[in-house]
């Protein structure tokens, strides 16, 4: 399970950057569920996903895991409970290091890196199966450096990897947005996958309303730091691409409308 | 002949320091100036040792200690204060030179008792007798044992390193270098890998020194001057030696033989006339040449490319 209690942050307070990115969030995800996260650009969806992985300290509020309060822990301290994959497909893997040993540190995600070496006692045979399921043939690629793979090649691979030692906590922050369609539909079935053999409780936050619709069993719409929109259970299951889109022009609508007040207040008091 | 192995001996001891400066500046990818400190450091804490009556082993270990307490200071002030690497290595390297020269005593401490080398020497001048014939020349036979300790020392320090490079630590360490974000969210602080990364890094750096030293019985404050520009056109020219490898074994490799033909470079160019005091003018230009040459001439093929009639 996966709590966020009363979470704000703001980045660059007191300056003329200021931007309340959390504002008071509260959300409580059950074990093993899959949560699409979305909204507009600057909305807070991605810092979310940072509070949660600890990417920054919290101005306020607390998370916790499976009654874990890890608000203060640092970042590298929480991976052991929380799996993720990024935006930029090479950001998950190490380039000059070969597809098993890419595997191999992620095998020992949150543990202390010993002598031993490496690959003794690697599961090749369970990763070449893993590999396989992915259909691009990287089977047969385990020493080859992973830097000579594609993005959507890379990407599979850090899903995998995010998932290999089975987390508590599954983040996925736009997995898809920087690959190409036919990589995306690739990563989004092996994601679909993954995440239904999982027990993780799975946080994904897309720009795709076609995702969103189809993806999880429930959505949460992030707009100006809030939550805008949290549906679950049918509601979620009936939930069209359609309304998403419609739902969408409706937080945009609100944003233009507060920022034209915003000219209009300021152009008088100028 | 003589020349040539007391040159290839040498080259060999600045193989442990192109190891050293192949795993800041390629493994790590951070420019640490530290080695200009910690090089003479491990020569100074060597010939201090000695001249107080340590055996040469210890006295060698703890010099190589030094260069990785170094190396960590480094490392710990680079990291936990977000200092830019090149100015804490900076800080460092200037700090150390007042630390050489409190351990020395003065600037320049010789070295009378026996080294490290010491049995090498006297073993091959008995089993070989004072002089040995190689290829009809006549060669001092203690320089074959000196040839043969450097041989067996980078040997061992350079099997070591790529074992090590190879467990699950020294995998972390090269992620570390290759992609930082990606191993902090597999559980493990870059911040801890890197000051690890850079003790090893100087303690390789400080191996060599104290071996240097040794091996011209003297230790020096000013003898680090410039070792991270000759480390560096080491692992260079061992780079182009070897080409794109994938294989850390071979990366290695390269850094030892870049290092060796370096040596023999620099001493064929003496040979040739060159002044001694050019030497560090010519080391900096050849290794500049090294570093934006390809990228250079690629540039211009391109230009050129561009511009021919079609």
């Amino acid at each position: 399970m996966l709590r966020l209690d009363s979470v704000c942050k703001t980045f660059n307070p007191g300056t003329a950057n200021e931007v309340r990115a959390l504002a008071n969030v509260t959300i409580q995800l059950a074990p093993g569920s899959f949560t699409v996260v979305i909204g507009t650009n600057g909305s807070g969806k991605s810092t979310l996903q940072g509070a949660i992985s600890g990417a920054f300290d919290l101005d306020r509020g607390s998370i916790t895991v499976d009654d874990t309060n890890i608000t203060r822990w640092p970042e590298h301290r929480r991976a052991h409970l929380i799996g993720r994959v990024f935006q930029d497909p090479f950001a998950g893997t190490a380039p000059g290091l070969t597809v098993a040993e890419n595997l191999a540190l992620a095998s020992k995600r949150g543990k202390w890196r010993t002598l031993a070496p490496l690959l003794r006692g690697a599961r090749r045979g369970e990763w070449k199966d893993l590999l396989a399921q992915i259909g691009l043939g990287l089977e047969n690629r385990l020493d080859d450096p992973i830097g000579l793979l594609s993005g959507g090649q890379r990407q599979s691979i850090t899903l995998l990897m995010a998932t290999l030692t089975s987390p508590k906590v599954l983040l996925l922050d736009e997995h898809t947005a920087a690959l190409d369609p036919r990589s995306a539909e690739l990563v989004i079935s092996l994601t679909t996958r993954l995440v239904a053999h999982s027990s993780a409780t799975t946080v994904m936050v897309t720009h795709s309303m076609q995702q969103a619709a189809t993806l999880g069993d429930r959505l949460i719409a992030m707009h100006r730091g809030k939550v805008y929109l949290d549906v679950s259970g049918v509601e979620k299951q009936h939930l069209t691409e359609s309304e998403l889109l419609a739902l969408f022009s409706q937080m945009r609508r609100d944003d233009r409308f507060d920022d034209d007040a915003c000219a209009l207040v300021s152009a008088q008091y100028r | 002949m003589s020349l040539l192995i007391a040159t290839l001996a040498i080259g060999l001891v600045f193989g442990v320091l192109a190891l050293g400066i192949y795993l800041s500046f390629r493994v790590y990818q951070l420019p640490d100036i530290t080695a200009d400190g910690s090089f003479p450091l491990g020569a100074a804490i060597t010939a201090r040792l000695l001249r107080d009556g340590v055996d040469p082993v210890t006295a060698t270990i703890v010099g190589m200690a030094g260069g990785a307490l170094a190396g960590a200071i480094t490392g710990a002030i680079h990291v936990h204060f977000k200092v830019n690497a090149l100015l804490s290595g900076i800080l460092v390297m200037t700090a150390l030179y007042s630390v050489n020269l409190r351990i020395m005593g003065a600037s320049n401490v010789p070295i009378q008792a026996n080294t490290i080398f010491t049995p090498f020497e006297q073993g091959a001048t008995a089993w070989l007798g004072q002089e040995t014939s190689i290829l009809g020349r006549s060669v001092p036979s203690s320089d074959l044992g000196l040839l043969l300790a450097t041989t067996i020392v980078v040997g061992v320090a350079g099997i070591l390193l790529v074992l090590f490079l190879k467990t699950e630590l020294g995998a972390a360490m090269r992620a570390t270098g290759d992609n930082a974000r990606m191993l902090r969210a597999l559980g493990t602080s870059t911040d801890r890998m890197t000051i690890l990364g850079l003790a090893l890094s100087n303690a390789l750096v400080a191996l060599s020194g104290s071996l240097f030293a040794q091996m011209q019985s003297f230790a020096d404050a000013q003898m680090g001057i410039g070792v991270i520009v000759l480390g560096l056109a080491s692992v260079i020219l061992g780079q182009s030696l070897i080409g794109p490898v994938r294989s850390i074994a071979l990366a290695v490799i390269g850094a030892v033989m870049g290092a060796v033909l370096f040596r023999l470079l620099v001493a064929i160019a003496i040979r040739m006339g060159l002044d001694a005091n050019d030497l560090k003018l010519v080391t900096a230009v050849v290794v500049l040449a090294a570093i934006v040459g390809p990228t250079w001439l690629k540039s211009i093929g391109r230009k050129r490319g561009k511009h021919a009639p079609a």
